[in-house]
């Protein structure tokens, strides 16, 4: 599997083929000894309590000629790729200059925010026109819903990670600070939602500030262990603090969202009867969906203002360098707590709004996997870029709910196909995929916040993220 | 005493387990200085591999020596998933050498997300449990009605890892693949300017920590008779927490963490509460690297500007 440089000149194309066609074999046969017992035998439970061994080497063959074909096409290709740029002459310089046109990623990004909101907000009519009627739109609006949580958190987010250059893998802790404080607030002292949200916001950032004071003398991966660490013991002390968090149960029946104090109920008290309206159970998730659209916006602009001031240059300067940083007076520790407990607020503010959407919490919901999800986004839009995160936001829930209606491919795999399965192993060779192809993310750019005359773009693979 | 000493033993069986895991990740991060985030699963499917061809062994080809078995399973689930740590290092790392600081650390967790999901659609995402071998076990202490007892199979894990661990130290202290692997990790380019093939060496290193992992995947399975395709992450995050605490790139210290780690754990479990042995787990990972990054036998890293 090794890459020979395809040498296309003065070797005689039938050794080139059959270089290739040894090469492609050779991976065929990789791929022969990764699936050998894995896949080549399924265990299932049998009479009693043995397993018993169901042989698959149909499937084994198919796998293998598959990555054969595959490998096959991929250095024909590449064959002909480097054929063509022999005839041609290299271009002088492969990188973009410093102060050259934007491209066509970077021109997208400076309206893409704005088309994004109108999209957004919009797609409740547009889902209603859509479909016929509101009810009926409800799978969109829900799905929108979700999409909007996650662009809130990766936003949230987006300030440790991809402005400060913090990496942190328990950031889903902050989420399940935020979503527990409402919901035990709410269900043993009655406090209502509104006065819970900020709450579930100031606990969130509190717990960032105390969980971030440990950790900033740490950097890189170090950094990304211990807070994956913290996250963990978060989750595990939700599960077994019994008393208090109703353990791996989980707190149920909380109570649900308010029209700013009138409940959205059938009876005369209730947010249809008040407006005139005629009760629709949509008139919540409609509402439900314009509040986490708000406060996903709210966490936009507090990040795009806070870019400006003293605070967020800070912050972008100490993910450049760190030492720099230091040696230019810049106080490293309140600037990394900042960014914790503002990234935190935000997600504990997501998390508020989810045990409100949702009505019951588990530990469950809270796993490293979600962090994970968060932070792939974070990385896939291009660490930094609000534009990027949300299309990157889009394109993690989205595409992956987009496998559940995939119902045709049962028939090319058979009945017992199930697309949702495959779900979360696409995930993961998508997060390696686009580490492989585009490290930078999506959207890289980054605008320069203090400038001489005009504001130009910049690549972010002229930016080199020191440690942090 | 008698309670302590069969926990000791309890212990030290368990940090054999974490110890040859951490091996892997503690020669990663000195070759590449990147956190092996997927190792955990790479054990776990270990796991799954050595399961399989146990039972392959016994049930279809009517293997009924268990000692034979046992070598049979070693040798091949050593091979096949040092083919997986192979792999994985061609595919999801070795493209994003000099890549951004971040870029190997999040390629790894996709990995150990792709490897668990793999297992759990290959596999299905129920418990599998083995047929217990080997059962029994010498009577260390008898007293009071109390008896101190060590299992076949767990001085079958110390016998076991102690033999590969020598093994292992001679290959890196005594042979040429062993002199390059330690050149690489002082300083990858000086050893690249003296010949030394360094993406050879790098791959052999995950080749030689995968094939430790599965040594710990047989042990594991053989001793807890369970394993399912979520079981990577938490054995993979004490191994991790093992190598921190005996010093990240120190071989000997990865040992020594991980019996220290299966130690604590066991006591912890035995002495406190079991619900929590995890959270200590997690709890000492913190305390380590925020007090302590070096370790035990680790060298302190020296920033230069």
């Amino acid at each position: 599997m090794a890459r020979p440089a395809a040498s296309t000149q003065g070797a005689l194309p039938e050794s080139v083929m059959g270089a290739i066609l040894r090469d492609a074999a050779l991976c065929a046969l990789v791929a022969l000894g990764l699936c050998l017992p894995l896949i080549a035998y399924r265990m299932d439970p049998g009479p009693g309590s043995d397993l018993v061994l169901v042989p698959r080497w149909g499937l084994v063959a198919i796998l293998c000629a598959i990555t054969f074909g595959v490998r096959l096409g991929q250095r024909l290709l590449l064959l002909r790729r480097d054929a063509r740029r022999a005839l041609t002459p290299a271009p002088a310089q492969a990188t973009e200059a410093v102060g050259g046109e934007p491209d066509a990623g970077q021109k997208v990004s400076k309206i893409g925010l704005k088309l994004f909101v109108a999209v957004a907000l919009s797609l409740p009519v547009l889902a209603t026109l859509a479909t016929g009627d509101l009810g009926s739109a409800r799978y969109w609006i829900d799905l929108g819903i979700l999409i909007l949580t996650y662009v809130m958190l990766g936003w949230g987010l987006n300030i440790v990670v991809g402005l400060a250059g913090l990496l942190d893998l328990g950031y889903v802790a902050f989420y399940a600070v935020g979503a527990y404080s409402y919901a035990l607030l709410s269900t043993t002292f009655g406090l209502s939602f509104w006065v819970c949200l900020p709450l579930a916001g100031l606990f969130a950032g509190l717990w960032g500030m105390l969980l971030g004071f440990p950790v900033l003398r740490l950097r890189g991966d170090y950094l990304a262990i211990v807070t994956l660490a913290f996250g963990e013991i978060i989750r595990l002390v939700l599960i077994n603090w019994t008393d208090v968090t109703g353990g791996a149960a989980g707190v149920s029946s909380i109570p649900r969202a308010t029209f700013f104090g009138i409940p959205f109920t059938a009876d005369e008290d209730g947010f249809a009867a008040r407006f005139g309206l005629e009760f629709d159970s949509m008139h919540r998730v409609v509402f439900l969906y314009y509040l986490i659209l708000v406060l996903a916006l709210i966490t936009n602009l507090v990040t795009l203002r806070l870019r400006r001031l003293p605070i967020g240059r800070a912050w972008e300067a100490l993910r450049e360098d760190e030492i720099a940083c230091r040696s230019l007076g810049i106080d490293t520790t309140a600037t990394k707590l900042t960014a914790f407990a503002l990234g935190a607020a935000f997600g504990g503010i997501a998390g508020s709004f989810f045990a409100v959407r949702q009505g019951f919490i588990s530990p469950e919901s809270f796993t490293f996997l979600e962090s994970a999800i968060i932070l792939a986004i974070v990385v896939l839009g291009g660490m930094g870029s609000q534009f990027g995160v949300a299309i990157a936001a889009v394109a993690m829930v989205a595409g992956p709910e987009m496998l559940r209606n995939l119902g045709g491919l049962k028939a090319v795999f058979g009945e017992g196909f199930d697309p949702n399965e495959y779900r979360l192993l696409l995930f993961g060779l998508a997060m390696v995929a686009m580490m492989v192809w585009r490290p930078r993310g999506l959207i890289s750019v980054r605008m320069p916040s203090v400038t001489l005359g005009e504001r130009k773009a910049i690549s972010g693979a002229h930016v080199s993220e020191g440690h942090g | 005493m008698d309670v302590f000493l069969q926990q000791l033993i309890n212990g030290l069986t368990l940090g054999s387990i974490y110890g040859l895991i951490a091996i892997g990740y503690t020669m990663v991060f000195g070759i590449i200085g990147m956190v092996n985030f997927a190792h955990g699963d790479v054990f776990m499917v270990s796991c799954f591999i050595s399961l399989i061809l146990f039972l392959l062994l016994t049930t279809w080809l009517g293997v009924t020596s268990i000692v034979l078995a046992f070598l049979v399973v070693l040798v091949l689930a050593m091979a096949l998933t040092a083919l997986w740590g192979w792999a994985i290092e061609l595919v999801a790392y070795r493209p994003l050498r000099g890549s951004f600081r971040l870029a190997p650390l999040i390629s790894a967790i996709g990995v150990s997300i792709f490897l668990s999901n793999f297992v759990q659609v290959v596999q299905g995402a129920r418990n599998k449990s083995m047929p217990p071998v080997l059962s029994g076990g010498i009577t260390v202490l008898e007293r009071e009605g109390y008896t101190v007892v060590l299992s076949y199979k767990q001085g079958l894990i110390m016998v076991v890892t102690a033999v590969l661990l020598t093994g292992f130290w001679y290959l890196v202290q005594r042979t040429p693949f062993g002199r390059a692997q330690r050149a690489c990790e002082q300083d990858r380019k000086m050893a690249a300017l003296l010949g030394i093939d360094v993406d050879r060496t790098i791959s052999l290193t995950f080749v030689l920590g995968a094939a430790l992992a599965a040594v710990a995947g047989v042990l594991y399975v053989m001793y807890y008779g369970v394993v399912s395709f979520s079981d990577g992450f938490v054995p993979g995050v004490k191994a991790f927490t093992a190598a921190v605490l005996g010093g990240i790139g120190s071989l000997p210290g990865a040992v020594l963490g991980g019996l220290i780690i299966g130690l604590i754990e066991t006591f912890w479990s035995a002495y406190f509460s079991i619900e929590y042995k995890d959270v200590a787990a997690f709890s000492i990972l913190a305390i380590v690297l925020i007090f302590m990054p070096s370790g035990i036998l680790g060298r302190p890293e020296v920033e230069k500007v």
